[in-house]
Protein backbone atom coordinates (compact mmCIF):
# COMPACT_ATOMS: atom_id res chain seq x y z
CA UNK A 1 0.00 0.00 0.00
CA UNK A 2 1.91 3.29 -0.68
CA UNK A 3 0.20 6.55 -1.08
CA UNK A 4 -0.51 8.37 -4.60
CA UNK A 5 -1.09 12.01 -5.61
CA UNK A 6 -3.86 12.11 -7.79
CA UNK A 7 -4.13 15.66 -10.06
CA UNK A 8 -7.76 16.73 -10.22
CA UNK A 9 -7.83 20.66 -10.90
CA UNK A 10 -11.92 20.64 -11.23
CA UNK A 11 -14.21 23.35 -10.17
CA UNK A 12 -16.06 21.89 -6.56
CA UNK A 13 -18.71 23.54 -8.54
CA UNK A 14 -18.57 21.52 -11.81
CA UNK A 15 -21.54 18.75 -10.79
CA UNK A 16 -23.27 21.51 -10.48
CA UNK A 17 -23.08 23.25 -13.24
CA UNK A 18 -23.33 20.55 -15.53
CA UNK A 19 -26.73 19.83 -13.90
CA UNK A 20 -27.47 23.89 -14.83
CA UNK A 21 -26.13 23.57 -18.21
CA UNK A 22 -29.05 20.80 -18.67
CA UNK A 23 -31.50 22.39 -17.48
CA UNK A 24 -31.18 25.38 -19.33
CA UNK A 25 -31.46 23.13 -22.50
CA UNK A 26 -34.86 22.05 -21.22
CA UNK A 27 -36.01 25.37 -20.45
CA UNK A 28 -34.58 26.39 -23.86
CA UNK A 29 -36.54 23.61 -25.42
CA UNK A 30 -39.94 24.73 -24.45
CA UNK A 31 -38.81 28.70 -24.92
CA UNK A 32 -38.91 29.52 -21.27
CA UNK A 33 -36.80 32.22 -20.05
CA UNK A 34 -35.80 31.68 -16.29
CA UNK A 35 -35.39 34.01 -13.72
CA UNK A 36 -33.49 33.34 -10.37
CA UNK A 37 -34.48 36.05 -7.39
CA UNK A 38 -32.39 35.96 -4.28
CA UNK A 39 -32.40 38.05 -1.05
CA UNK A 40 -31.79 37.90 2.66
CA UNK A 41 -34.72 36.80 4.43
CA UNK A 42 -38.06 38.94 4.63
CA UNK A 43 -36.46 41.57 2.15
CA UNK A 44 -39.42 41.34 0.53
CA UNK A 45 -39.56 39.07 -2.30
CA UNK A 46 -43.01 37.41 -2.50
CA UNK A 47 -44.76 40.51 -1.48
CA UNK A 48 -42.90 42.02 -4.74
CA UNK A 49 -43.87 39.48 -6.74
CA UNK A 50 -47.81 39.40 -5.90
CA UNK A 51 -47.30 43.03 -6.79
CA UNK A 52 -45.75 42.54 -10.32
CA UNK A 53 -47.90 39.37 -10.97
CA UNK A 54 -51.16 40.54 -9.81
CA UNK A 55 -51.86 42.63 -13.25
CA UNK A 56 -49.78 40.16 -15.30
CA UNK A 57 -46.15 41.01 -17.01
CA UNK A 58 -47.60 41.79 -20.61
CA UNK A 59 -48.86 38.67 -22.77
CA UNK A 60 -46.53 36.66 -20.79
CA UNK A 61 -47.44 33.02 -19.38
CA UNK A 62 -45.89 32.98 -15.95
CA UNK A 63 -45.28 30.37 -13.47
CA UNK A 64 -43.28 30.66 -10.12
CA UNK A 65 -41.68 27.89 -8.50
CA UNK A 66 -41.28 28.72 -4.58
CA UNK A 67 -37.80 27.56 -2.93
CA UNK A 68 -38.79 27.57 0.80
CA UNK A 69 -36.59 25.37 3.52
CA UNK A 70 -39.94 24.27 5.03
CA UNK A 71 -43.72 24.78 4.41
CA UNK A 72 -45.69 26.43 1.73
CA UNK A 73 -46.49 29.31 2.87
CA UNK A 74 -45.01 31.92 0.32
CA UNK A 75 -47.00 29.36 -2.70
CA UNK A 76 -50.18 29.54 -0.54
CA UNK A 77 -50.09 33.81 -0.62
CA UNK A 78 -49.55 33.43 -4.89
CA UNK A 79 -52.21 30.99 -5.22
CA UNK A 80 -54.99 33.96 -5.93
CA UNK A 81 -53.24 35.09 -9.02
CA UNK A 82 -53.82 32.06 -10.97
CA UNK A 83 -50.78 31.10 -12.46
CA UNK A 84 -48.69 27.83 -11.85
CA UNK A 85 -47.03 27.56 -8.51
CA UNK A 86 -44.95 24.89 -7.56
CA UNK A 87 -43.47 25.06 -3.90
CA UNK A 88 -40.00 23.11 -3.47
CA UNK A 89 -38.98 22.17 0.12
CA UNK A 90 -35.46 22.26 0.77
CA UNK A 91 -36.07 19.75 3.56
CA UNK A 92 -37.46 16.98 1.50
CA UNK A 93 -35.08 14.65 0.78
CA UNK A 94 -32.02 17.54 0.45
CA UNK A 95 -30.98 17.89 4.30
CA UNK A 96 -32.73 21.41 4.70
CA UNK A 97 -30.54 23.43 2.60
CA UNK A 98 -30.17 27.00 2.48
CA UNK A 99 -30.62 27.24 -1.14
CA UNK A 100 -31.76 26.10 -4.34
CA UNK A 101 -29.16 24.01 -6.62
CA UNK A 102 -29.19 22.90 -9.80
CA UNK A 103 -30.36 19.04 -8.72
CA UNK A 104 -33.73 20.33 -6.80
CA UNK A 105 -34.49 22.10 -9.78
CA UNK A 106 -34.21 19.38 -12.29
CA UNK A 107 -35.70 17.23 -9.73
CA UNK A 108 -39.07 19.70 -9.92
CA UNK A 109 -38.84 19.72 -13.63
CA UNK A 110 -41.38 17.06 -13.92
CA UNK A 111 -44.18 18.69 -11.79
CA UNK A 112 -43.86 22.55 -13.62
CA UNK A 113 -45.81 22.88 -17.04
CA UNK A 114 -42.64 23.94 -19.11
CA UNK A 115 -44.48 23.59 -22.33
CA UNK A 116 -47.42 26.20 -21.41
CA UNK A 117 -44.84 28.88 -19.99
CA UNK A 118 -42.64 32.19 -21.42
CA UNK A 119 -41.63 33.02 -18.35
CA UNK A 120 -40.68 31.03 -14.78
CA UNK A 121 -39.58 32.91 -11.85
CA UNK A 122 -37.35 31.27 -8.96
CA UNK A 123 -37.59 32.39 -5.52
CA UNK A 124 -34.60 31.43 -4.37
CA UNK A 125 -34.41 30.31 -0.68
CA UNK A 126 -33.76 33.90 1.81
CA UNK A 127 -29.80 33.93 1.93
CA UNK A 128 -27.65 36.21 1.03
CA UNK A 129 -24.72 33.84 0.71
CA UNK A 130 -24.69 30.39 -0.02
CA UNK A 131 -27.50 31.00 -3.41
CA UNK A 132 -24.86 32.89 -5.30
CA UNK A 133 -23.00 30.23 -5.25
CA UNK A 134 -25.11 28.05 -7.07
CA UNK A 135 -26.38 28.23 -11.15
CA UNK A 136 -29.89 26.81 -11.52
CA UNK A 137 -29.82 26.84 -15.29
CA UNK A 138 -31.21 30.26 -15.32
CA UNK A 139 -31.12 33.46 -17.88
CA UNK A 140 -31.10 35.99 -15.47
CA UNK A 141 -30.44 36.86 -11.70
CA UNK A 142 -31.95 39.52 -10.00
CA UNK A 143 -31.71 40.19 -5.87
CA UNK A 144 -33.75 42.26 -3.81
CA UNK A 145 -32.39 44.41 -0.95
CA UNK A 146 -34.60 46.11 1.42
CA UNK A 147 -33.62 49.56 2.86
CA UNK A 148 -34.80 47.92 6.71
CA UNK A 149 -31.25 45.54 5.88
CA UNK A 150 -28.60 48.59 5.95
CA UNK A 151 -26.89 50.71 3.54
CA UNK A 152 -23.70 48.72 3.98
CA UNK A 153 -24.88 45.66 2.70
CA UNK A 154 -22.92 45.40 -0.59
CA UNK A 155 -19.71 45.53 1.38
CA UNK A 156 -20.60 42.73 3.78
CA UNK A 157 -22.12 39.69 0.86
CA UNK A 158 -20.04 41.38 -2.30
CA UNK A 159 -20.33 37.73 -3.97
CA UNK A 160 -23.98 37.76 -4.00
CA UNK A 161 -24.19 41.82 -5.23
CA UNK A 162 -22.18 40.20 -7.79
CA UNK A 163 -23.90 37.85 -8.71
CA UNK A 164 -26.55 39.50 -10.12
CA UNK A 165 -27.81 42.14 -13.12
CA UNK A 166 -30.25 43.77 -11.13
CA UNK A 167 -30.61 44.87 -7.95
CA UNK A 168 -34.12 46.13 -6.48
CA UNK A 169 -33.52 48.27 -3.79
CA UNK A 170 -36.89 47.55 -1.88
CA UNK A 171 -39.22 48.91 0.94
CA UNK A 172 -38.26 52.58 0.11
CA UNK A 173 -41.31 53.35 1.90
CA UNK A 174 -39.54 53.01 5.18
CA UNK A 175 -36.94 55.29 4.70
CA UNK A 176 -38.50 58.31 7.13
CA UNK A 177 -37.96 55.67 9.61
CA UNK A 178 -34.95 53.69 8.84
CA UNK A 179 -31.13 54.59 8.97
CA UNK A 180 -30.99 53.98 5.42
CA UNK A 181 -28.58 56.65 2.83
CA UNK A 182 -29.66 55.74 -0.79
CA UNK A 183 -26.32 57.17 -2.08
CA UNK A 184 -23.93 56.04 0.76
CA UNK A 185 -25.82 52.21 -0.36
CA UNK A 186 -25.42 53.01 -3.85
CA UNK A 187 -21.76 54.14 -3.78
CA UNK A 188 -21.17 51.00 -2.19
CA UNK A 189 -22.91 49.11 -4.44
CA UNK A 190 -20.94 50.54 -7.14
CA UNK A 191 -17.59 49.94 -6.07
CA UNK A 192 -18.48 45.92 -5.51
CA UNK A 193 -20.67 45.62 -8.67
CA UNK A 194 -20.12 48.49 -11.40
CA UNK A 195 -22.84 49.47 -13.60
CA UNK A 196 -25.31 47.17 -11.87
CA UNK A 197 -29.01 48.10 -13.05
CA UNK A 198 -30.74 49.62 -9.63
CA UNK A 199 -34.65 49.85 -9.53
CA UNK A 200 -36.26 51.18 -6.11
CA UNK A 201 -39.01 50.02 -5.02
CA UNK A 202 -41.79 49.45 -2.79
CA UNK A 203 -43.77 46.38 -2.21
CA UNK A 204 -46.36 48.03 -0.40
CA UNK A 205 -47.21 51.52 -1.73
CA UNK A 206 -46.76 50.19 -5.41
CA UNK A 207 -44.09 52.63 -6.22
CA UNK A 208 -41.37 50.96 -8.96
CA UNK A 209 -43.14 48.12 -9.42
CA UNK A 210 -44.37 49.03 -13.15
CA UNK A 211 -40.17 49.61 -13.60
CA UNK A 212 -39.72 46.46 -12.12
CA UNK A 213 -42.95 44.56 -14.35
CA UNK A 214 -40.78 45.99 -17.67
CA UNK A 215 -37.46 44.61 -16.79
CA UNK A 216 -39.01 41.08 -16.51
CA UNK A 217 -41.14 42.26 -19.52
CA UNK A 218 -37.76 42.30 -21.43
CA UNK A 219 -36.62 39.11 -20.19
CA UNK A 220 -37.43 36.67 -22.72
CA UNK A 221 -36.37 39.12 -26.06
CA UNK A 222 -32.86 39.54 -24.09
CA UNK A 223 -32.60 35.42 -23.53
CA UNK A 224 -33.61 34.85 -27.09
CA UNK A 225 -30.72 37.35 -28.33
CA UNK A 226 -28.49 35.73 -25.99
CA UNK A 227 -29.46 32.15 -27.08
CA UNK A 228 -27.08 30.49 -29.50
CA UNK A 229 -27.93 30.56 -33.28
CA UNK B 1 -21.82 29.98 5.80
CA UNK B 2 -21.44 28.72 2.51
CA UNK B 3 -18.74 26.49 3.81
CA UNK B 4 -21.43 23.74 4.30
CA UNK B 5 -22.12 23.84 0.44
CA UNK B 6 -18.55 24.21 -0.62
CA UNK B 7 -17.57 21.12 1.76
CA UNK B 8 -19.92 19.06 0.60
CA UNK B 9 -19.16 20.34 -2.95
CA UNK B 10 -15.41 19.19 -2.28
CA UNK B 11 -15.77 15.91 -1.06
CA UNK B 12 -18.22 15.01 -3.80
CA UNK B 13 -15.54 16.07 -6.33
CA UNK B 14 -12.93 14.28 -4.05
CA UNK B 15 -14.67 11.15 -3.64
CA UNK B 16 -15.59 10.80 -7.59
CA UNK B 17 -11.65 11.19 -8.44
CA UNK B 18 -10.39 8.11 -5.79
CA UNK B 19 -12.62 5.65 -7.80
CA UNK B 20 -12.74 4.05 -4.24
CA UNK B 21 -9.39 4.20 -3.01
CA UNK B 22 -9.31 5.94 0.57
CA UNK B 23 -8.16 9.71 0.43
CA UNK B 24 -5.41 10.91 2.63
CA UNK B 25 -5.36 14.79 1.64
CA UNK B 26 -7.70 17.07 0.08
CA UNK B 27 -5.62 20.00 -1.40
CA UNK B 28 -7.89 23.06 -2.77
CA UNK B 29 -7.43 26.45 -4.27
CA UNK B 30 -9.66 28.65 -2.80
CA UNK B 31 -9.98 32.33 -4.63
CA UNK B 32 -9.96 35.18 -2.25
CA UNK B 33 -13.08 36.65 -3.68
CA UNK B 34 -14.85 33.39 -3.04
CA UNK B 35 -14.85 34.51 1.00
CA UNK B 36 -14.43 31.08 2.01
CA UNK B 37 -13.04 30.99 5.80
CA UNK B 38 -10.64 27.90 5.74
CA UNK B 39 -11.09 26.75 9.19
CA UNK B 40 -15.25 26.59 8.79
CA UNK B 41 -14.64 24.60 5.52
CA UNK B 42 -12.19 22.29 7.47
CA UNK B 43 -14.79 21.89 9.71
CA UNK B 44 -17.66 20.94 7.54
CA UNK B 45 -15.63 18.72 5.38
CA UNK B 46 -14.48 16.48 8.26
CA UNK B 47 -18.12 16.07 9.01
CA UNK B 48 -19.31 15.66 5.40
CA UNK B 49 -16.36 13.56 5.05
CA UNK B 50 -17.76 10.46 7.17
CA UNK B 51 -18.60 7.33 5.89
CA UNK B 52 -17.09 8.25 2.67
CA UNK B 53 -13.34 7.52 1.21
CA UNK B 54 -11.88 10.80 2.41
CA UNK B 55 -12.99 10.23 5.85
CA UNK B 56 -10.51 11.34 8.32
CA UNK B 57 -9.04 13.25 5.17
CA UNK B 58 -6.92 16.18 5.97
CA UNK B 59 -7.93 19.31 3.70
CA UNK B 60 -5.25 21.50 2.50
CA UNK B 61 -5.84 24.96 1.22
CA UNK B 62 -4.27 27.78 -1.17
CA UNK B 63 -5.49 31.20 -1.25
CA UNK B 64 -5.42 32.30 -4.59
CA UNK B 65 -5.17 36.51 -4.44
CA UNK B 66 -7.74 38.25 -6.81
CA UNK B 67 -6.18 39.99 -9.69
CA UNK B 68 -8.62 41.97 -12.01
CA UNK B 69 -7.87 43.60 -15.42
CA UNK B 70 -9.52 47.12 -16.40
CA UNK B 71 -10.76 46.32 -20.46
CA UNK B 72 -10.38 49.60 -21.75
CA UNK B 73 -7.19 50.56 -20.60
CA UNK B 74 -5.52 47.43 -19.48
CA UNK B 75 -4.33 48.57 -16.02
CA UNK B 76 -3.88 45.46 -13.46
CA UNK B 77 -4.04 45.42 -9.82
CA UNK B 78 -4.65 43.45 -7.04
CA UNK B 79 -7.76 43.57 -5.02
CA UNK B 80 -8.50 42.70 -0.78
CA UNK B 81 -11.50 44.41 -0.36
CA UNK B 82 -14.29 44.48 -2.55
CA UNK B 83 -14.11 47.54 -5.19
CA UNK B 84 -14.07 46.66 -8.68
CA UNK B 85 -13.73 49.72 -10.10
CA UNK B 86 -10.60 50.65 -12.07
CA UNK B 87 -8.13 52.81 -9.92
CA UNK B 88 -6.72 54.17 -12.87
CA UNK B 89 -9.35 55.08 -15.31
CA UNK B 90 -12.62 54.73 -13.26
CA UNK B 91 -14.25 52.40 -15.61
CA UNK B 92 -16.61 49.84 -14.81
CA UNK B 93 -15.73 46.97 -17.71
CA UNK B 94 -13.10 45.20 -15.43
CA UNK B 95 -12.34 41.42 -15.61
CA UNK B 96 -11.41 39.21 -12.91
CA UNK B 97 -7.82 37.35 -13.62
CA UNK B 98 -8.06 35.67 -10.69
CA UNK B 99 -9.76 35.34 -7.31
CA UNK B 100 -13.02 33.53 -7.96
CA UNK B 101 -11.31 29.94 -7.49
CA UNK B 102 -12.73 26.86 -5.74
CA UNK B 103 -10.97 24.05 -7.18
CA UNK B 104 -9.67 20.90 -5.96
CA UNK B 105 -6.17 20.91 -6.93
CA UNK B 106 -5.57 16.71 -6.31
CA UNK B 107 -5.96 14.52 -4.06
CA UNK B 108 -3.49 12.07 -2.10
CA UNK B 109 -5.12 8.39 -2.23
CA UNK B 110 -4.00 5.10 -0.78
CA UNK B 111 -3.41 2.76 -3.56
CA UNK B 112 -2.88 -1.17 -3.40
CA UNK B 113 0.61 -2.12 -4.82
CA UNK B 114 0.18 -3.49 -8.39
CA UNK B 115 -0.50 -7.61 -8.27
CA UNK B 116 2.48 -8.79 -9.80
CA UNK B 117 1.33 -10.72 -13.12
CA UNK B 118 3.71 -13.62 -14.35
Amino acid sequence: MHRVKVRVVEDALDANNTIARANREDFDRDGVTVVNIMSAPGAGKTTLLERVLRDGIEELRVGVLEGDVQGSLDADRLAHLHIPVTQLNTDNGFGGECHLDANMIRSALGTLPLADLDLLIVENVGNLVCPAEFRIGEDARMMVSSVAEGDDKPLKYPLMFRACELVVLNKIDLLPYVEFDVERFRHFLDQVHPGVTVLETSARTGEGVDDLRAWFARLPDRAEAAAPA
Amino acid sequence: MHELSIGSAVVDTAVKHAAGRRVSLVSVRLGHLRQVVPDSLSFYFDLIARDTVCEGARLEWEIVPARLCCEPCSHEWDVTEPAFRCPRCDGARVVVLSGEELEVASIEVHQEEPACIV
